[in-house]
């Protein structure tokens, strides 16, 4: 464990890649493979369930350091990290465990899941009292599944592959799905990750997907693409889906969904189950699973604006049971847009073009309405397809995406062999009035960084009106800028409930958005997706801060 | 009525009418430390503790008007007893005793209850009024030993020269600086200052403070071997300068009490931080409180909120000073402005 700590303090310290590399491949150099398992698993962004309801990590934290609750909160608020507040405030104790990393997860974490808090108050006590004040901080955020340190998969991977003398990309195929919940990491599936490669490594692979290839954002004008991307001709474009990438692999007669976050998410999607008949064996299909309008009968055209707001998938993902209503409501298809696997063989080093060309002849004899190929668009010039695009909002999509027509498939976001560039539209934007602050946390520790924005409810003619809250946010500012709007809050602070503060409305932001809907449990009666600060309009008086009119006028 | 009150130009003493530490210009002023926010300029008359005067006097101008008293001497002014105690945050820092018809109050300044033998160790005065500082008044500021410190600083400055890196650490220039001077392994490697510690270093070691020997950084050209094997003392303010450039390749750490904080350490951006303070940590805080026996305090800067509330549930009759000491010194906010331009 008190590796694991150290090398969490290591890679905490540093800003750059190659000093966090060499951290990462010391430890596992040093460490035992069961222990090492668990430290890839939990730095590439694996979390168990969380193991301890909070409530009680507080309540014990609080009952130990002998503080008033209050004073504790406070701690908490100026710290902004339950785990590390808890750290702070627990007597200091010198380090005594030599137990290393698994047999902590093992042997003494997981088995406190589903434990009773009268168990907890006796067990925690004696496990803390074993760390020194990192390896207690670690300890916790394992426990409540917060840990996070500033790595990339794609660091650990090419750690990982550095010290066993791998190719990268082999091993980032190995990891995928490393960190499912399904899978327990073992000293043997550590060895496995870095294990010399064999011939019939692909053959043994099961339900196991390919490392998905993600796109970058591409924000020059129009006008620079031909110098930066070259003629148009050279590259497909299809348009960007707002739903939920997916893999979706057929094998052993058998279906798998994975999602972009590598999550199996196959029993989301029952009425998927229908492509088994149609796909063979060793297929394998990159899209875009969306929701559509009506269940499709197979008779609409190619391409008919179906598709459905993501809000509303996104009801159904939230379900417990999918039960046939919710089915019926809400009908999902798969845009197919790739091909990684064909007839059991590895396609991805295939040209764009060449996997396009067979995953058409894969979908036209597959004829299952659940599956449909994302149409591509043509355009001779760029603007033309900036024309097109301007299409997007009406079609319920988010812009295009331009692939290489001659590249391969890559690895996550590799750049090396061809990039997928996502060339979105622009957000919807409004501007709103800062209302409520709240601190942050981590690195935005006790400043005001967070934020409450609302808009008019009425007209600025209008004798009474009030501010009504429509979004949080709390992306989008410079820390500089941070700095000074927590200087104003706390200037024009009215009122505190706890770690918010309501301040004098004073501040306009443009906020932007991806998405708006109508919701029954916002106040304002609309709920917006993705929303962050585009710029302060310092130049806006709070009057002409805009109104729920404009918001409404949106969503049509 | 109260020997010491708040106003506008800061803490007033009506019986013996001087202001202790005050923000605007006065007639008297009673100064309890060198460091800016406590000790500005354009008062007509200053006291202050003698091993102070020096810096004072480079800081507010040699021909400033000061008259100072030896630790525990005792000046009688219109009726009130005062005199200095060492605070042990900086050189010459004190505690100013008040004594009038009977009843005495205690104002600390800022203090460290941890000696570091770069000035007089803290020495808890009895009143029934303590006027105390908060900077880090929250239980999550408990401070290691300093000598942990200092190994870690040694630690490294050792890898960093090892790999030819110089070693560039942000610390105040006045007190913070010394005290890294005089706690670290001086066999490590050269040790060059900014321009702004140089001056403080000589008044330390005319005080008798064993200081290593230390190179203005503006003498050393940037070519010279030497530099990458060295350790450098920088204010937090010169982070931002063309000063600066003069490093090609470096380390850079941020001693402070407030790198106790992941996030106040990852907001700067530094690759490392030192916890290291010239401040009482929260056990300090409290002890102070509990020897000065005091049944009222008064609580300035810094977390005062939490202080207060707790020092009340404790059945002391306790109460927030608003001041404005802790501007400059060690807010996190105005190092965070200052560094945050120069790191990527």
């Amino acid at each position: 464990m008190k590796a694991f700590a150290e090398l969490y303090a290591r890679l905490d310290a540093s800003t750059s890649n190659n000093a966090k590399l060499a951290a990462m491949q010391n430890y596992f150099a040093e460490a035992a493979p069961e222990d090492a398992a668990w430290a890839v698993y939990f730095l590439s962004g694996g979390r168990p369930r969380q193991l301890v309801p909070v409530r009680v990590l507080r309540e014990l934290a609080v009952a130990l350091s002998g503080l008033p609750q209050w004073l504790f909160e406070e701690s908490y608020q100026a710290v902004g990290d339950l785990a590390e507040t808890i750290s702070l405030v627990l007597p200091q104790a010198p380090h005594r465990s030599t137990d290393g990393l698994a047999t902590w997860v093992e042997d003494k974490l997981l088995p406190l899941r589903g434990e009773t808090p009268q168990s907890l108050a006796q067990r925690l006590p004696q496990l803390w009292a074993q760390l020194d004040r990192v390896s207690l901080m670690v300890c916790i955020k394992l426990i409540t599944g917060s840990f996070r340190v500033g790595v990339s998969k794609l660091l650990v991977t090419r750690a990982l592959a550095a010290m066993a003398g791998l190719d990268s990309k082999r091993v980032a195929q190995r990891l995928v799905g490393y960190t499912d919940q399904a899978h327990r990491p073992s000293a043997a599936s550590y060895l496995k990750l870095i294990a010399a490669e064999s011939p019939d490594e692909h053959a043994q692979r099961g339900g196991q997907p390919y490392p998905f290839f993600l796109a970058h954002a591409l924000s020059s004008p129009v006008e620079q693409f031909e110098v930066l991307l070259g003629p148009a001709r050279h590259w497909q474009v299809e348009w960007k889906w707002d739903g939920i990438r997916a893999q979706v692999i057929k094998r052993s007669g058998r279906l798998w969904i994975w999602s972009r976050g590598e999550e199996l998410v196959t029993e989301r999607f029952p009425e998927l189950d229908s492509l088994i008949p149609g796909l063979p064996d060793g297929t394998v299909i990159d899209g875009e699973i969306v929701a559509w309008k009506s269940a499709p009968t197979g008779a609409e055209k190619a391409f008919e604006p179906a598709v459905q707001p993501f809000a509303l998938l996104q009801q159904r993902i939230g379900r417990k049971t999918l039960d046939r209503k919710i089915l019926d409501e809400v009908p999902v298809v798969l845009l197919a847009f790739d091909l990684l696997e064909w007839q059991g063989e590895d396609w991805r080093n295939r040209p764009q073009a060449e996997r396009r060309a067979q995953l058409e002849r894969v979908a036209s004899n597959c004829a299952n309405p659940r599956l449909r190929l994302s149409p591509l668009l043509t355009g001779d010039t760029w603007l033309d397809l900036a024309r097109q695009r301007e299409a997007s909002r009406a079609l319920g999509v988010e812009g295009l995406m331009l692939k290489p027509r001659d590249t391969l498939y890559g690895v996550g976001r590799t750049r090396d062999m061809g990039v997928w560039w996502k060339w979105k539209v622009d957000p919807f934007s409004v501007d709103a009035v800062l209302i409520y602050a709240q601190r942050g946390q981590g690195r935005r520790a006790s400043l005001y960084s967070d934020y409450t924005f609302a808009v008019w409810d009425g007209p600025p003619e209008a004798s009474e009106r009030t501010l009504v809250p429509i979004a949080k946010a709390y992306s989008g500012l410079s820390d500089d800028e941070i700095r000074q709007v927590d200087s104003i809050v706390r200037k024009t602070t009215v009122e505190k409930f706890g770690p918010v503060s309501s301040v004098q409305p004073s501040l306009v932001f443009e906020l932007g958005f991806e998405g708006i809907a109508l919701s029954r449990r916002h106040k304002s009666g609309i709920a917006v997706r993705f929303p962050r600060m585009l710029r302060w309009r310092k130049d806006k008086p709070v009057d002409e801060a805009d109104s729920l009119t404009t918001l409404q006028n949106l969503l049509s | 009525m109260d020997l010491v009150i708040s106003r506008p130009e800061g803490l007033y003493c009506p019986a013996g009418d001087f202001y202790i530490d005050p923000w605007r210009p006065v007639e008297r002023a009673v100064i309890t430390h060198a460091h800016g926010d406590h000790a500005r300029a354009g008062n007509l008359h200053y006291l202050a503790a003698a091993p102070g005067e020096a810096i004072l006097r480079v800081r507010l101008g040699q021909d400033i008007n000061l008259q100072t008293l030896r630790y525990g001497e005792r000046l009688l002014h219109h009726g009130v007893f005062l005199s200095f105690h060492p605070a042990g945050h900086v050189l010459g820092s004190a505690q100013v005793r008040l004594e009038y018809g009977g009843e005495v109050w205690v104002a600390s300044g800022d203090y460290k209850t941890e000696p570091d033998g770069t000035c007089a160790a803290f020495e808890p005065v009895r009143c029934d009024t303590f006027i105390t500082e908060s900077t880090f008044g929250l239980p999550i500021y408990r401070w290691q030993p300093q000598l942990q410190v200092f190994a870690e600083i040694n630690q490294w400055w050792q890898a960093n020269a090892a790999v030819e890196k110089t070693s560039v650490l942000f610390c105040h220039s006045l007190g913070k600086a010394q005290r890294i001077l005089h706690g670290i392994d001086a066999r490590l490697g050269p040790i060059l200052v900014h321009g702004a510690v140089q001056p403080i270093n000589r008044i330390y070691r005319e005080a008798g403070v064993h200081l290593p020997p230390t190179i203005d950084a503006a003498d050393i050209k940037k070519s010279d071997p030497m530099m990458r094997k060295a350790l450098v003392l920088v204010p937090p303010s010169a982070a931002n300068s063309s000063w600066m450039r003069r490093f090609v390749d470096y380390s850079d750490g941020f001693a402070s009490g407030w790198m106790r904080l992941r996030g106040t350490r990852r907001r700067l951006g530094v690759d490392r931080g030192f916890v290291l303070s010239d401040h009482a940590d929260w056990p300090g805080l409290l002890w102070a409180i509990e020897q000065t026996g005091a049944e009222r305090v008064m609580v300035t800067h810094g977390s005062s909120g939490a202080l207060v509330r707790y020092l009340r549930e404790q059945g002391l009759d306790a109460m927030a000073f608003d001041t404005r000491y802790g501007e400059d010194e060690e807010d996190p906010a105005l190092a965070e402005a200052e560094l945050a331009e120069v790191l990527p």
